[in-house]
Formats: C-alpha cells, sequence, structure tokens
C-alpha cells in the first residue's frame, strides 16, 4: 500500500467516522436522557434526506434555503414521534417503549418504502460539497472535508448548550436523576423535547452530507447507521456527547482500516461494529468516558 | 374515554375497509369461478424492496401486452399480480398463492433469479408453466421442465462483457459483486471466468471485491482497486448499488472503463449517478433503434406512446416481459387448453417466435436461444446504443 | 361438587377440542379441504408458533429481553439445508465455490438434522449467554442483536460451508411419514403442528415446574430471586438456551418448507416479527402468543388486498398499491404497542373459565378484546 493510497482510505475513515458521529450525538442525548434507545432516530435521519430531495426537486428551492426548511421538518418530525410513540409510555417498562421505539422505526421504513417506492432517489446536487479536489494523487469530494468540520464545530455547539445554558442544565439534571429533577420543578416534557430537537436537527444536518456523499436515498438506508451510531454511542460512553463522536470516529476508522489492511475480511465489514459493541459492553459498559452510574433498572 | 372512541374510529375503519375489500375479493372470484370467459395469468414481480424498480418495469412491459393482445382461446387474459417484496419467502408464499387461491393457468417472473429459484420448486409440483422475464440465472430452468425464460442466461452476458472488455483493449480488471446476490455472484464469477479463458492469464482479474446488501459506502473497496489501476471494472449489482459505485469510483479519480450488467439499463441509474455515469458500459437484451423483428417495430411505437415521456428509454426488462407474455399467450393458443402440461409442451416446441427482443427458440433446459446481446453506454444522460455482439 | 362437574366439562372440551384439531388437520393435509396456499400459511403458523413461543419464554417469562432470535433461526435453518441436500445435487447448488469436501459427502435424514440444528442453536446461545447476560434490559437487547447479526454476517462470508449469499437451494422438503402397515401417510403438515404442539406443551410443561418459577421470580427481580437462593445467571443461561433450540428448530423447519435459505432471510428485522407477536398475545401467556402467531401470520396474507389496486364504483382509488399493507400493519403494531400494551392475554392463559366468563362479561371487554384481535 502506498502512502497515498494510506491517505485516501485514512479520508474516507474520518468522513464516514464523522458522519457517525454527527448521528450518534442524538443517540446519545435521547439515551441519557430518557434511557431509552431511540432505535426511530437512523429512519429520522432516513426521512430528512426525503425531505430534502422534496424541496430542492420538487419546489427546486436552493440549498441553503431547503436546508433550513429540511432542519425544521426534521425537528418536527422528531418531537412529533416523542409526543405520539414515547410520551405516553413513560410510566410504563422499558421493554414497552423500546417495543414502540422499533414500531416507529418500522413505520417509518413502510410508508417511505409506499410513499418514494424502494427505487433509490438522486440525491440533489450541492455544487459546493460536490466539488471534487485533489492533493496529489489523492482524491476527495468536498463534502468529505467540510463533514469533519463541521461535525467538530456541532460539537461545540452542543456542548456549549448543554453546559452554559439554562435548559443544558435542566437537561443534565434530568440525565442524572429524572424523579428528583422533577420534584426540583424542571419542566421535564419541555427537556425531552429539546433533547428530540437537538438530536433530529444533527440528524438533518448528517442526512445532508451523507446524501450529497452517497447520492443515493432509500427507505432502507437508516437501518444500518442507525445501529452503527447507536454502537458509537456505546463505545464512547452513553450519555456522554464528546464520547459519542470520539466513538463515532473510531467505529468509521475501525471500518475503513478493516477494509484496507486486511481486504479478504471486507465481508466481515458490519460485523466489525457489532464486535467493538460486545466487547465494550463486556469489559467496559460505560464506555470510554461514561462515568459509573448506579444501576437504575 | 377519548382513547376508546380513537380506538373504536380506527377499528371502524380497519373493518370497512375490510368488508369493502372481501365484497370486491367476491365478485372477482365469482366472475372467474361462474364465467369461464377469463384465463388467469399470475405475474409475481418486486413491487417493493431492493428489486422494485426493475419490477414495475417488467409489469409495466407485461401489462401493455396483456392491453395490446388482451385474448387467447376466444377469452380474455387477466393478469393477477402479486408483490414478492423481493424476499424468497414472500416469494413462495405469493406463488402458491397464484397457484392455489387464483388458479392461474400459467405465470411470469420474477425480476430477480434468487426468487425465481426459489419459487422453482412450487411451480414444478403444481405443474404450471412459468416464463421467467428477465431472470438471467443458469439455475432458474436447470433441472426444472416448467420453468422457461425469454432472456440469455449469465455465463453468456458474463462472455460478452468480458469479450468487449478485451475488445476496449483491457488487459487487467477487477470485479465487484454483491454478496446477498444470485444474479451479481453468478454474473461476476462468469465475467471471471471468461476474462481469464480469453486472455489466457490466470492473473488477468487484480482483484475480486464483494459488498454486503445495505453497502452505501464503497470507498475503501474503490480505494484498494485503485491502488492496483485495472484497466476495467466491472461491477453487477442491483440499480440501488450501481450509481453509488459510479459516483464513488469517479470521485475518488478512478479513471478504468466501469461495465455492468443488464440491470443498470435504468434511468435511475443515470438520475443518481449525474454526469458520472457517462462512459459507463452495459450488456443488454434489447435496443430500441434497432428493432429485431416486426413485432419489435410496432412495439417500439406503441409503448413509446404508452410511456408518454415518464422514461427517456424503452427499459429492456420492458421488452422482455412483453415478450413472457407473448410467449405464454402463444403457446396456450397452440396447446388449445389452459392445461399446465399442454401449455408446457407447447412452449417446448415453440418455433421461431418472434419476439420484440429478437426470434426466440428455447433450448432444452427452457432458456431462450439468444445469441445475440446488445452492449450501450451513456452518453448526455442517456443510454446509447453501442453494438450488438453475437457470440457462438 | 359443581367445580367438580365444571372440570370433568372442561376436560370434556379439552379433548373435543384436540379432536377437532386433528380431524381438521387431516381434512386439510390430505387436501379434502383447503389448498397448497391454505397449508402453506398454515405450516407458516405453526412455525412461528414455535419460535414466537421461545421467544417469549425468554423475554415473557424470564424477562431478559433478547433480540437474537433471527440469527439462532438461522443455525437451525443452515443445519437441515447442508444435511439434508441430495449430495448428488450439491454441485449444482454451490456453483461458484465448491462445498468444503467432507461435508459434501454427509447426508443426514430430516428428522435428525433438524435435532442436530437445534441443539448447535443453544450449543451458539450458551456460549453467547455465559458473556452476554450479564447485562441488563436494553443493553442486552442490543448485544443480542449484535450476535444474531454477526451469526448471519458469518453465514454470508463461510462459502465453503453455506454457499455464501447464494443460500442453498433445493432443500428436499419435510419427509412424509408412512405407516405401511395401516396404509396411512402423514404429510409434512403433521410433523410441522405435531412438533409445534410438542414445543408449547414442552414449554409450559417448563414454565410451571419450579424452573419456571424461578424464571419468573428472576423476570420480577432478580436480586430477590438470587436472595430465595435461585441462581439467576444459571437460569438465565438455561432458559436463553431452551428458547435457541427451539427458534433452532422452528428455523430447521422453515428451511424445509421453504425449500431455500439465504442470509438475508436472517436479517435482524425478521425477530421483529416475532417481538410483535409476543406483544400482541401478552407478555408472559403461551396461549396468547400461541393465538397471536396465527393471528399475524395469517393475518399479514389477509391483508395483502391492501396492495393490490381498487375500484370502488368504477373510481381507482390511488392510495391502494404496493407497499399499503406494510403502512398499515405498522400502523396497528403501534396503536397496539401505545394502547394494549398487555397484549390480548397480558400474563394470563387461557383456560374454559376464561372463555366463558369472558362471554358473560358483556359487551365492553368483549369488544377491546375483539379489536385487539385484529
Amino acid at each position: 500500500m502506498t502512502f497515498e493510497i494510506f491517505l485516501q482510505q485514512l479520508a474516507n475513515g474520518i468522513s464516514v467516522g464523522s458522519l457517525y458521529a454527527l448521528i450518534a450525538i442524538g443517540y446519545t442525548m435521547v439515551y441519557g436522557i430518557l434511557r431509552l434507545i431511540n432505535f426511530a432516530h437512523g429512519d429520522i435521519f432516513m426521512m430528512a434526506a426525503y425531505f430534502m430531495i422534496f424541496s430542492m426537486v420538487n419546489f427546486s428551492l436552493p440549498w441553503y434555503v431547503s436546508t433550513v426548511i429540511v432542519i425544521a421538518a426534521t425537528i418536527l418530525l422528531g418531537v412529533v414521534i416523542e409526543k405520539v410513540a414515547y410520551k405516553p409510555l413513560r410510566d410504563a417498562s422499558r421493554m414497552s417503549i423500546m417495543i414502540s421505539a422499533i414500531g416507529v422505526s418500522f413505520l417509518l421504513q413502510n410508508l417511505a418504502t409506499y410513499l418514494f417506492t424502494g427505487v433509490p432517489k438522486g440525491f440533489p446536487d450541492i455544487p459546493f460539497l460536490t466539488k471534487a479536489i485533489s492533493f496529489g494523487n489523492v482524491s476527495l469530494s468536498m463534502v468529505t472535508v467540510v463533514t469533519p468540520i463541521i461535525t467538530i464545530i456541532l460539537l461545540f455547539v452542543v456542548l456549549f448548550i448543554t453546559n452554559k445554558t439554562k435548559i443544558g442544565m435542566a437537561m443534565r439534571a434530568v440525565s442524572k436523576d429524572f424523579e428528583t429533577a422533577k420534584l426540583m420543578g424542571i419542566n421535564i416534557n419541555n427537556v425531552i423535547s429539546s433533547t428530540f430537537v437537538i438530536g433530529s436537527g444533527l440528524a438533518a444536518i448528517g442526512a445532508i452530507l451523507w446524501g450529497s456523499k452517497y447520492a443515493a436515498v432509500m427507505p432502507v438506508m437508516g437501518v444500518m447507521p442507525g445501529l452503527k451510531c447507536f454502537i458509537a454511542a456505546v463505545l464512547g460512553g452513553i450519555g456522554n456527547t464528546t464520547g459519542a463522536v470520539i466513538g463515532g470516529f473510531i467505529l468509521g476508522m475501525a471500518e475503513i482500516m478493516l477494509v484496507s489492511f486486511i481486504p479478504p475480511l471486507t465481508g466481515y465489514r458490519d460485523a466489525i461494529a457489532f464486535v467493538i459493541l460486545i466487547i465494550v459492553l463486556l469489559i467496559k459498559p460505560t464506555g470510554l468516558l461514561g462515568e459509573k452510574v448506579t444501576d437504575k433498572v | 374515554m377519548k382513547r376508546k372512541i380513537s380506538l373504536f374510529l380506527c377499528f371502524m375503519m380497519v373493518f370497512t375497509m375490510f368488508t369493502a375489500c372481501s365484497n370486491e375479493q367476491g365478485t372477482s372470484t365469482s366472475e372467474a369461478g361462474s364465467d369461464e370467459d377469463v384465463i388467469k395469468i399470475g405475474v409475481f414481480e418486486p413491487l417493493t424492496g431492493e428489486n422494485g424498480g426493475g419490477g414495475l418495469q417488467e409489469l409495466d412491459g407485461i401489462e401493455y401486452a396483456n392491453k395490446m393482445y388482451p385474448e387467447v382461446l376466444g377469452k380474455k387474459i387477466q393478469l393477477v399480480v402479486v408483490d414478492n417484496k423481493s424476499d424468497k419467502g414472500e416469494g413462495t408464499t405469493s406463488v402458491s398463492r397464484l397457484i392455489e387461491k387464483d388458479k392461474v393457468a400459467a405465470i411470469i417472473g420474477s425480476y430477480g433469479s434468487g426468487v425465481s429459484i426459489a419459487a422453482g420448486d412450487i411451480i414444478k409440483n403444481a405443474k404450471i408453466p412459468a416464463m421467467g422475464a428477465s431472470c438471467t440465472n443458469p439455475m432458474v430452468t436447470q433441472g426444472n421442465e416448467y420453468y422457461f425464460r425469454a432472456c440469455f442466461i449469465d455465463p453468456f452476458q458474463g462472455k460478452v462483457m468480458a469479450n468487449y472488455a478485451l475488445e476496449k483493449g483491457a488487459k487487467t480488471a477487477a470485479v465487484i459483486m454483491q454478496n446477498g446476490d444470485d444474479y451479481s455472484i453468478g454474473l461476476g464469477n462468469f465475467f471471471i471466468k471468461s476474462f481469464k479463458e480469453l486472455t489466457g492469464d490466470e492473473n488477468s482479474i487484480i482483484d475480486v471485491s464483494e459488498f454486503q446488501v445495505n453497502d452505501t459506502d464503497f470507498n475503501s473497496i474503490l480505494t484498494n482497486i485503485k491502488a492496483k489501476n485495472p484497466d476495467v471494472i466491472f461491477a453487477p449489482s442491483s440499480l440501488t448499488t450501481a450509481p453509488l459505485i459510479i459516483s464513488q469510483a469517479r470521485d475518488l479519480g478512478i479513471k478504468s472503463l466501469i461495465m455492468g450488467g443488464d440491470t443498470w439499463e435504468n434511468p435511475s441509474v443515470i438520475d443518481v449517478a449525474g454526469s458520472d455515469a457517462e462512459g459507463i458500459f452495459i450488456s443488454t437484451f434489447f435496443d430500441e433503434s434497432n428493432p429485431a423483428t416486426e413485432e419489435a417495430r410496432s412495439f417500439i411505437e406503441g409503448y413509446r406512446e404508452e410511456l408518454g415521456g415518464k422514461e427517456p428509454n424503452i427499459p429492456a426488462v420492458a421488452a422482455l416481459g412483453y415478450d413472457a407474455y407473448l410467449l405464454i399467450r402463444d403457446a396456450i393458443e397452440r396447446a388449445g387448453s389452459t392445461n399446465g402440461d399442454a401449455i408446457k409442451d407447447a412452449l417446448n416446441s415453440t418455433k421461431d417466435f418472434e419476439g420484440v427482443t429478437g426470434i426466440i427458440n428455447f433450448t432444452e433446459e427452457g432458456d431462450a436461444d439468444k445469441n445475440i446481446a446488445v452492449i450501450k453506454t451513456v452518453e448526455n444522460g442517456k443510454f446509447k446504443y453501442i453494438d450488438t455482439v453475437e457470440i457462438k | 361438587m359443581i367445580t367438580n362437574k365444571k372440570n370433568t366439562l372442561f376436560r370434556k372440551l379439552n379433548i373435543l377440542t384436540v379432536i377437532i384439531a386433528i380431524i381438521l388437520l387431516y381434512l386439510i393435509d390430505s387436501d379434502i379441504v383447503g389448498n397448497q396456499y391454505i397449508k402453506r400459511i398454515l405450516n407458516l403458523c405453526a412455525i412461528y408458533t414455535i419460535v414466537s413461543v421461545s421467544m417469549n419464554l425468554v423475554n415473557g417469562f424470564t424477562g431478559l429481553f433478547s433480540l437474537g432470535q433471527a440469527g439462532f433461526m438461522a443455525i437451525g435453518a443452515y443445519t437441515v439445508a447442508i444435511f439434508t441436500v441430495p449430495v448428488e445435487l450439491r454441485e449444482s447448488i454451490f456453483y461458484v465455490v465448491p462445498q468444503n469436501p467432507v461435508l459434501s459427502q454427509i447426508q443426514i435424514p430430516f428428522f435428525p438434522a433438524l435435532l442436530i440444528g437445534g441443539l448447535l442453536a443453544a450449543l451458539v446461545a450458551i456460549l453467547i449467554g455465559m458473556p452476554v447476560l450479564r447485562l441488563k434490559s436494553d443493553y442486552l437487547a442490543i448485544a443480542t442483536l449484535g450476535f444474531s447479526e454477526i451469526i448471519r454476517i458469518i453465514f454470508t462470508n463461510i462459502k465453503t460451508i453455506t454457499n455464501g449469499a447464494l443460500g442453498i437451494n433445493r432443500i428436499p422438503a419435510i419427509p412424509s411419514l408412512e405407516l405401511d402397515n395401516f396404509n396411512i401417510s402423514f404429510g409434512p403438515m403433521w410433523s410441522i403442528f405435531g412438533i409445534a404442539a410438542l414445543s408449547v406443551l414442552l414449554i409450559s410443561l417448563l414454565v410451571n415446574s419450579s424452573y419456571g418459577r424461578a424464571f419468573k421470580a428472576i423476570r420480577e427481580d432478580d436480586i430477590a430471586a438470587q436472595a430465595m437462593g435461585i441462581s439467576p445467571f444459571k437460569h438465565k443461561v438455561m432458559s436463553f438456551a431452551i428458547g435457541a433450540f427451539f427458534a433452532g428448530i422452528g428455523g430447521g423447519l422453515l428451511a424445509s418448507l421453504l425449500g431455500t435459505v439465504d442470509p438475508k432471510q436472517f436479517y435482524f428485522t425478521m425477530t421483529y416479527n416475532f417481538l410483535l407477536i409476543i406483544v400482541l398475545g401478552g407478555m408472559g401467556s403461551i396461549s396468547g402468543t400461541v393465538i397471536a402467531s396465527f393471528i399475524v401470520t395469517a393475518g399479514l396474507e389477509l391483508l395483502r388486498f391492501f396492495d393490490e389496486p381498487l375500484t370502488l364504483f368504477g373510481v381507482n382509488i390511488p392510495i391502494f398499491r404496493a407497499g399499503l399493507r406494510m403502512v398499515i400493519y405498522s400502523i396497528l403494531l403501534m396503536v397496539l404497542v401505545l394502547f394494549f400494551r398487555n397484549g390480548l392475554l397480558g400474563q394470563k392463559e387461557l383456560s374454559w373459565n376464561a372463555i366463558i366468563g369472558w362471554f358473560k362479561n358483556k359487551m365492553p371487554s368483549h369488544k377491546k378484546s375483539e379489536g385487539g384481535a385484529l
């Protein structure tokens, strides 16, 4: 393997990893507060990609207007899902609420198949993102370069919100102790909604970047990224935003490196995420940056 | 209380749907039962799922054929369409539904060889003749006297592409296949075999990669390929993955020729891959600018009108669907009955049938004995005819 | 006295039900009633019953949220596929990568292969369970889901054994059992329903044994259970392995019924179907699960008309097209999860007492349960 090829693979890894990271933040925040694996998160991401197609192709809006609309629409979708499918089950067992999440994911996928058919749709071209640039023999599309930067910026934004703002403080309080926070007069519903707002918004941005990178949108596109990003969140320490980003990067790199250094194992690419998950769960269930919490179950 | 009311309404809705539809079904079955004027032909195609796009195109062709030739033996032909969701389990139940519940005389389908292979045994045991339109894997008809097909098979297609690659001056090739798809693996391996034979060099295939069903990121595979710099990349795959491979390869700066199989002849490939699709090569069954028969001429004219600009080109699978329908209809006519064995024998004795995709005779296995394939490329966002290849 | 009378009545009713079931089975199996299509769906229902009941043992009775059922089914299905396909057909099936030379010479009759499949699934479950069962609720769910995917991915990649993604075709159908002396033959349906009945019986015996009580104690509170002298870990592994065994059996039957297996079938979303069934039937109710298996499997076929174009009063209603069926199905699932969290029977079992009580207890509850059954 030449050095250039290695650089190329490294770039691939970073860009896949940062996309994972972006989606993983949504998982980790929801889990931190509700202790719920939001299985529908990957499908919210998928819907965001379809929204983008709608606003750019069907309504021919420019990409910057569309981006705003798509983020708003996705946030709305996320919050509605929370209100309809999760809120009524707040007192139910964790198994019930997780089954509800699986149900929502199933519904969104089937709805997308029905409305848009299983045929992949082309993602609208955002010239600024799809432009190819090359450094010597290494050629990248702009989106590959931009994604990690956006991810890092958004990470700081999220960190700012959770650490410096009032709602962020409330979020941290709720994730520490749900009941006590409630007793202290924190409006739990507001906190949960804002979590879904942030998570879904990031998923929407992730979807736009993902679409620009891979160009195709289809109903099942959210399934695997969804699972992998949850794994990234677990790897980084669930509930910890920085951890989720680090987890995403590690997972993306691990996948790409497996393929580039051991090509015969290409077929096992999807398995590596699960292997990492199981190792983490068995050795250090709190993940890399997670703090030790007493078991609330 | 509110909950109860909402639930009640919800179930009322479902119930009305049930009753409405059972009424509907009731009338349609009584029609078929009492009224012997209808001959049913079952169509099982993937309308949703991974192969949904191709399935819909094929169905369009079949339905158009039904519109053009709605009768046989003085009776109306009714198409019964079921969706197999590109899934083998679903495929077997839907075929057994066609045979047992709808009592079809013959079956057309399916796009995607895997589902056809899975349904083969049911078809064989029920002694209902079936006609595959575009399923190219040899296993579909092998050892199944009731399964026929209107298209060529993968070994032939693999050979055609290997030949063409050589013609283009290629000495080395990389192959990307979809691990999870009989079609892709089959065609890929036949290409490898032919290419090695033709170049006489065991090492002419410099890279073979496989990817998983829902993969969307081919960058790492392609980067490996880029390092080896092959003259040709052959990537038979479903039309969902095709544009991803094409555009990611071009983004990585890979200049090699990219070739695919018949599944790529779909506007969605060009739509998704955009300008990256320029210059890819595919083999396919049929070309509209070069009609092979009289039937083809009238089909092309009529079907273009039918499409009404929905698609820029007539997809080959639509033409094959059309042929499949005509072959079955022709056999029923010659058999003079809807008896499964009679139709099968009639199909076997098909001689020089003038289809849209050429003159069709069947081999002993029940495959269309075709020795012509069409090579196309993409130019200015459209599929363009390049050459007709004949292999003896 | 009255209860005694009642009991004899119930016993008679039980026997009557069994006799009716056997007669029905005979009529359908010998093609006097129904057809191949109905037979196929009923067989699928029975196989789904086996897998769902076993999943309920793990999830409903022991309280382990496991999502690994599809993986264990894959093990059973592949064992049957690999060992029952006639040796002479192997070469044409493994046409890309030849089968492992040792395996390609081994052919085992169906029933032993099925049993081996189940045992292998159980063995794998023990190996997986040892480390994983220490995890709790959703972590356990995601870890078992992960293992099920790993199993599937391994099967996709070990081509010399499983033929990779091409899958294995031409799996012989379940053999008929011939009784030459009486000139009777029992078709595959007898085997499937027999195995299903046996599985349900075994699991309900287990649930009502001391082991079953230990499972339930662990479900309610495993620390308390430990204090009572029950080893939660041992029982969890046991329940997990037994669940996997029956899932493997179900997978083996499915392989033989469909005549073909490939790794894609065992994608983790398959497990969701069984999850739906046990939620509908009631977590912790065996009879509920059995009923739900039939409702869901047959219901999915019934809903098929949603996929067909519908013309009412000469107007083509555009919402009826391919895919609508699955949308309706998932909406029903959501309604179920949100409003009928306990499913049909909750943790109760169906009994004649309950049925009679249900008929006596008039409208409101009556309507509700009927609605749930949809």
